[in-house]
């Protein structure tokens, strides 16, 4: 019998063949806590005397549910915990680096490990085919010392998905779809594994949405498989070498099959007190929203800050409604500010949030009054969750909330087709970079021609042949807009090209008239040719650089999987 | 034998009801934190249980954070053990890890506070008040021998690592 995802990681880390429902003891290759669970964590530790942790470069301790620290006791928490893991030499993330669940999967975790975190959304890590699950302070602690932890190896529900994404509906739609079909502990004790068609065009944003909000369904970890999306990702994130496919067997036994076709979704709305009274947004449509959220674990990545950008550019936030925007990362807050999202949800009238959980666990940020009503793209929506119990908390997509946060109640994002039509399709680049090079090559070549000879013609010539080449190889790699860009690079490049040359006729023409010296002449062509090649290299090498931002830019915007 | 009144509570009782996330700063202070134990599902259970009583809940009893204060703090007031239909996965885990027993059985046949007592060795819940008797859902015996150790880190402590046959 075929193994799923689930028993092929645990046996090969408790070293046997293990199947659902068997007891295994396991090696953990990653253990994680944030600042409301290390604290415990690290006093169980000091209860046991352990004084040394297995693997403590793969200990990871984040400082993000309460970052910056709201109250001096979180503070001295932090403390307490930026001591422990300097003695033991364990990872801190630091205050606003970002939400552990989005930076583990960004810099640490990898297909096949264990990972085990004191902070139930650990299993976000599933989407990168790790056993990645959560559990509490001591287990984890225990974990962090000895390296191992037992688990009774989970049955898994397959959830098999076909069909492509109608406009407007996003992985967010499912998995609450999911959520509400099978029910909050419909998968209690589960593995949840996700495959067919859609998840294997699905990005990594949108599988980490997906492996998110496993522990809703009361799952233990939802995984899935590694494939070339999970190396490309891995690439972008600098650590392409630690990629391996892994799937389950296709003779794997399930417990139970689901399977849903996306293209009957439509967007879909947790309503309060729990994440599986979920309705759909024609229900929903008109309630008065006073606060819409845009982040956490589950919707905080560029890809989120994407699909909000785009909907809401050049509108403004709906007068009586409060927005707030909390990026997962640091990494996502830099590259939402040189993607322009960072400032288009300024001018639209977000409030913004340093990295971080950020309203969600309800310490800070956001906390709402008595009565009022919340629209976020978190994964909880049980009573007092921000903080407030006499406050209501909807649940959606990024692009529900957008929609929601124009018009201040709830709003069916498909009334937004241009804006949504415009999703998925940027292709990102830095046409700043790519002016300011040909900028460059202009100034070179009118300096060099203020003194050229004629052999300056072959150097000019074969610099911009270079960077022709250069941007056509952009063109042909990365997209319709990078050919534009290219495109118009080119002609000015030519232009110059032309301009160059006709300054170098004029200047053989003014210096073929015999008042210059022989000698003269010699030493100017010689200082003319030395600046021209010298040039001529520097402009190659810029040219160089400006593809290679090119082709970051545009490799991690690859048009979506969503149509 | 454990004796004392039934508090009942709903299903999806979660993790925010039993410690909410605006007390997030006492988790370092436990005994503080415990004074608010359950406040978002009934203001007055804190204030009003006495040591020894059950909390009584309906389906997938613990939902949400993994946050071990929650058990801890049931623990803490003096909650001799947790009764409900079902009992969602890490809640379930962390309250054997602290050593807090959660019984499996159908709860429906308890009434707001009724007598109940509970023999852990046999698995018979009995309702004094209205002479019903449950039986629980036995734990498994991985989590019968941390439980009798008297949670995971007695059981560390005892053996030196895990001993779970």
């Amino acid at each position: 019998m075929g193994k799923t995802l689930a028993e092929k990681i645990l046996g090969a880390h408790a070293g046997n063949d293990v199947s659902a429902g068997e007891i295994a003891i396991a090696s953990v290759d990653i253990c994680i806590a944030q600042d409301g669970t290390g604290p415990l964590a690290i006093r169980q530790l000091e209860k046991l005397g352990i004084e040394k942790l297995a693997n403590p470069d793969r200990v990871v301790f984040f400082l993000d549910h309460s970052a910056p620290s709201s109250r001096k006791e979180l503070s001295n928490d932090h403390m307490f915990i930026r001591q422990f893991a300097k003695k033991m030499g364990a990872r801190v993330s630091e205050v606003g680096k970002g939400i552990c669940h989005v930076v583990i999967n960004e810099k640490y975790v990898n297909p096949g490990e264990v990972m085990i975190g004191a902070d139930s959304h650990t299993c976000t890590g599933g989407a990168l085919a790790s056993f990645a699950t959560g559990m509490g302070s001591t287990d984890v602690g225990i974990g962090m010392a000895f390296g191992k932890t037992w688990f009774r190896v989970p049955e898994t529900f397959k959830i098999y998905v076909t069909g492509e994404f109608k406009t407007g509906v996003f992985p967010k739609d499912l998995i609450l779809h999911l959520i509400g079909l099978i029910g909050a502990d419909g998968a209690t004790y589960k593995a949840l594994e996700f495959c067919g068609p859609t998840i294997e065009a699905m990005d990594m944003s949108g599988r980490f949405t997906l492996s998110n909000m496993a522990v809703e369904a009361g799952a233990k970890v939802g995984l899935i498989a590694s494939d070339e999306t999970t190396h490309q990702f891995l690439d972008d994130m600098g650590r392409g070498d630690k990629w391996k496919p892994l799937e389950a067997d296709s003779d794997a036994s399930y417990e139970r099959v689901i399977e849903i076709d996306v293209s009957t979704l439509v967007p879909t709305v947790s309503y309060p007190h729990t994440v599986d009274n979920t309705h759909s947004i024609d229900e929903a449509v008109g309630i008065n929203i006073d606060q819409v959220f845009l982040g956490t674990c589950t919707n905080s990545r560029i890809e989120d800050w994407e699909i909000f950008a785009k909907m809401v550019k050049g509108k403004k936030l709906a007068p009586d409604t409060r927005f707030v925007a909390v990026p997962g990362s640091e990494d996502v807050l830099k590259e939402a500010m040189v993607r322009g999202y960072y400032q288009t949800l300024v001018e639209f009238g977000a409030v913004m949030v340093a990295p971080g959980c950020g309203p969600c666990v309800g310490i800070h940020a956001g906390v709402p009054g008595d009565g009022e009503v919340c629209l976020t793209t978190q994964n909880r929506n049980f009573q007092g969750r921000m903080g407030n119990p006499n406050a209501s908390i909807y649940l959606a997509s990024p692009a529900t909330a957008a929609a929601t946060a124009i018009e201040g109640a709830i709003t069916d994002p498909r009334k937004y087709v241009k804006e949504l039509k415009s999703i998925g399709k940027d292709q990102v680049i830095d046409t700043e970079a790519l002016k300011a090079v040909a900028h460059s090559a202009q100034k070179t070549v009118e300096r060099v021609t203020a003194d050229t000879v004629a052999k300056v013609t072959p150097k000019a010539k074969e610099a911009s042949e270079k960077i022709e080449k250069l941007a056509k190889k952009a063109a042909a790699e990365y997209g319709p807009k990078a050919f534009k860009a290219a495109k118009e690079f080119e002609k000015t490049i030519s232009k110059l090209a032309s301009d160059a040359s006709k300054a170098i006729k004029e200047a053989i023409r003014s210096r073929s008239k015999p008042k210059a010296a022989p000698s003269t002449k010699k030493s100017a062509s010689k200082t003319a040719k030395k600046t021209v090649k010298k040039a001529a290299k520097k402009t190659v090498k810029k040219a160089g650089k400006a593809v290679k931002t090119v082709k970051k830019k545009t490799a991690k915007t690859k048009p979506s999987s969503r149509k | 034998m454990l004796k004392g009144k039934a508090w009942k509570f709903g299903d999806d009782i979660s993790t925010d009801h039993i410690a909410p996330g605006r007390y997030f700063h006492l988790r370092s202070n436990l005994p503080e934190l415990a004074k608010h134990v359950l406040e978002d599902a009934d203001t007055e259970f804190a204030s009003n249980m006495s040591p020894g009583d059950f909390v009584v809940g309906g389906r997938n009893f613990g939902l949400g954070s993994s946050r071990e204060h929650a058990p801890t703090i049931i623990e803490l007031a003096g909650v001799s053990a947790v009764l409900a239909k079902s009992f969602a996965r890490i809640f379930f885990r962390n309250s054997i890890n602290v050593g807090l027993p959660v019984l499996i059985c159908d709860t429906d046949k308890i009434g707001a506070g009724d007598e109940l007592e509970v023999d852990l060795e046999a698995g018979i819940i009995k309702d004094i008040t209205n002479g019903v008797e449950l039986e629980f859902t036995p734990l498994p015996p991985t989590m019968i021998t941390i439980l009798n150790d008297g949670g995971l880190l007695s059981h560390i402590q005892k053996h030196g690592d895990f001993n779970l046959g």
